[in-house]
């Protein structure tokens, strides 16, 4: 009998409990992630079954007739994501050398620094609502300059917010592996009297070549999922972009436009599954990025 | 590198910094104009009367924001009260456990999870709670805001754990005290600043997140503060406002704006302290 005493009373210690809690919920994180793919793929279910592979290809998308192909945004993203990281990685390879070989402390370096960070802080409501108000105008006058239909909004405009929004983020992974590359390689290069520059183009870029590249598919992760900011400038139109200074929309963009008010089992199921490819490459790209970081840094 | 034109290495030196200065000072240039423009349109709303009145119809004056500002902080203590619990268990798993069978695929899920788009945990937040219910809520909207904060939580627990040396532990286990107060009572109080920290950020990000609110807590212009029905938050009001076409609701806008990036940045700094004045040092 007593063992069995012993066995109820091992059971329900304290002790007993805490493990398998802390199993449990590492456990329902692992869950979450599944759950998310499952349901995404169980939604989106009746529009993979229309329209199969057609759905990336197809250029329309009118819900009236039940027609829907997903091709526009898939560009309008890739286009506004990929133009984004082009404009952030020229500024943040500039800050990450800044900060990372020039001034690497004091009061110049806590100043920028901190102002990066506090770029990233700020909510993308808020960058969509700036863009919308002080950017758009600008645009628009620059476009009247040029002799481009004057939109103002578009895909251009969108891109220049997006690159603001990520540019704290691919220069903080390109400072950290900066900080990276051996001291006695670099002194080794200023001792044989090679200038800053040498030492930078010679010897820093080639070091960190890849962890500037992990830097930039990170910042496309975020460029990629980005709604509101996106949402807000880019023009909402349901064709394929002709040229970046037009309208567009993007898979974060048309689902916050369209999904609250969708009605009809495909066009939800078509919206889902928007959202489940933009899902796949996300993570797709972000575990990209963060491979090589560990690679990099072991 | 050639010796005969040292002048023109030096030059090339000099212009390269100057580039370089240059680039970056222009990269910080739209967080100055982001903050001018709202401090400068924002500040004139700021009054007790904008914060505690409810919004007005178009035409009338003298509206305000508090079912806003109430809403956002009750999505905050819903998402507060389901994510700190599981991040900061499953932080300690993984911590405890590093070279666990599970733990490997445990990170790498929390590493997927973070990279989700928000718009993506909207529609399921949607999917899971919105379409079973059959009516927008604040409890959709706070799960949504959860799933958002749990990885960040578990990361900056995971972290902070790691570096409490197992010397601690050891003494701990030593003394004849059981495994799990020594994690509760030696190992957790330890890391707490990391924590909190990670907590405190965690906040911050989705204090301005609207994109997962906009078919989950979709906005109510009444005070509400029952989580089965739908709720106002800042950043929806500042979305709705933004795109209507109404000057008077743009004001209220920079207003809302303010209010909410000083909420962010607030919260931004004060977990620098956090991590400045208690750092884990071992």
């Amino acid at each position: 009998m007593s063992k069995v005493f012993d066995k109820i009373r091992k059971r329900f210690s304290a002790e007993f409990v805490f493990n398998k809690a802390l199993f449990f919920s590492a456990i329902c994180t692992m869950f979450l992630l599944i759950a998310t793919f499952v349901t995404l793929l169980i939604e989106s279910l009746p529009s993979i079954k229309k329209f199969g592979l057609k759905f990336i290809s197809g250029k329309t998308w009118d819900p009236v007739a039940n027609e829907f192909g997903a091709l526009p945004f898939i560009a309008g993203t890739l286009l506004t994501s990929f133009i984004a990281v082009i404009i952030a990685m020229v500024f943040s390879i500039a800050i990450a050398i800044f900060l990372g070989e020039y001034f690497r402390k004091g009061i110049f370096s806590t100043f920028i620094s901190s102002m990066i960070e506090l770029l990233a802080g700020i909510p993308s409501v808020i960058y969509g609502f700036w863009g919308l108000f002080i950017l758009v105008p600008v645009v628009r006058e620059i476009e009247i300059k040029f002799n481009i239909a004057p939109f103002g909004i578009g895909i251009a405009t969108a891109s220049i917010i997006l690159s603001i929004m990520i540019i704290p983020y691919s220069a903080s992974v390109a400072r950290e592996v900066i900080t990276l590359v051996p001291t006695d390689i670099k002194e080794a290069a200023y001792s044989l009297g090679a200038t800053r520059y040498e030492v930078i183009r010679k010897i820093i870029v080639p070091y960190v070549r890849s962890g500037i590249f992990a830097g930039i598919l990170l910042a496309l992760g975020r460029a990629l999922g980005e709604t509101m900011a996106v949402t807000m400038v880019i023009g909402n139109s349901n064709f394929l972009p002709k040229d970046i200074f037009g309208p567009g929309n993007t898979m974060a963009s048309i689902i916050a436009n369209e999904f609250a008010e969708a009605s009809g089992n495909l066009y939800v199921s078509s919206l889902v599954e928007i959202a489940l490819l933009l899902l796949i490459i996300t993570i797709i790209i972000n575990m990209a990025g963060k491979y090589i970081i560990n690679r990099m840094s072991i | 590198m050639n010796d005969a034109k040292p002048t023109i290495r030096i030059l090339k030196d000099h212009i390269f910094k100057s580039f370089i200065i240059a680039l970056s000072l222009v990269a910080i240039l739209p967080l100055l104009f982001i903050l001018f423009y709202i401090i400068r349109n924002g500040i004139s709303f700021i009054s007790w009367q904008f914060i505690t009145n409810l919004p007005r119809p178009v035409g009338e004056t003298g509206g305000g924001i508090s079912n806003a500002i109430i809403g956002t902080f009750i999505l905050i203590s819903i998402a507060c009260i389901l994510s700190i619990p599981f991040g900061i268990l499953t932080g300690i798993y993984l911590a405890e456990n590093k070279k666990g069978k599970f733990s490997y695929f445990i990170s790498l899920s929390v590493d997927a999870l973070q990279g989700i788009p928000s718009i993506v945990i909207g529609i399921l937040a949607y999917i899971w709670i919105v379409k079973p219910i059959g009516r927008f809520s604040a409890l959709s909207g706070g799960v949504a805001l959860g799933i958002m904060m749990l990885p960040v939580i578990v990361k900056t627990t995971e972290e902070t754990l790691i570096l409490i040396p197992d010397s601690l532990k050891e003494a701990s286990l030593a003394l004849g005290v059981p495994y799990y107060k020594t994690i509760l009572k030696i190992i957790l109080p330890s890391g707490l600043s990391g924590i909190t920290t990670g907590i405190l950020l965690s906040v911050s990000r989705i204090a301005g997140e609207t994109a997962p609110l906009l078919f989950t807590a979709f906005g109510n212009p009444f005070m509400s503060c029952n989580i089965f029905q739908p709720i106002h938050s800042l950043p929806l009001l500042i979305f709705t406002y933004a795109i209507s076409p109404y000057e008077e609701w743009h004001a209220l806008a920079w207003g809302a704006s303010l209010i909410l990036i000083g909420i962010v940045l607030t919260l931004n700094i004060i977990s620098k302290i956090v991590i400045k004045k208690w750092k884990v040092q071992f």
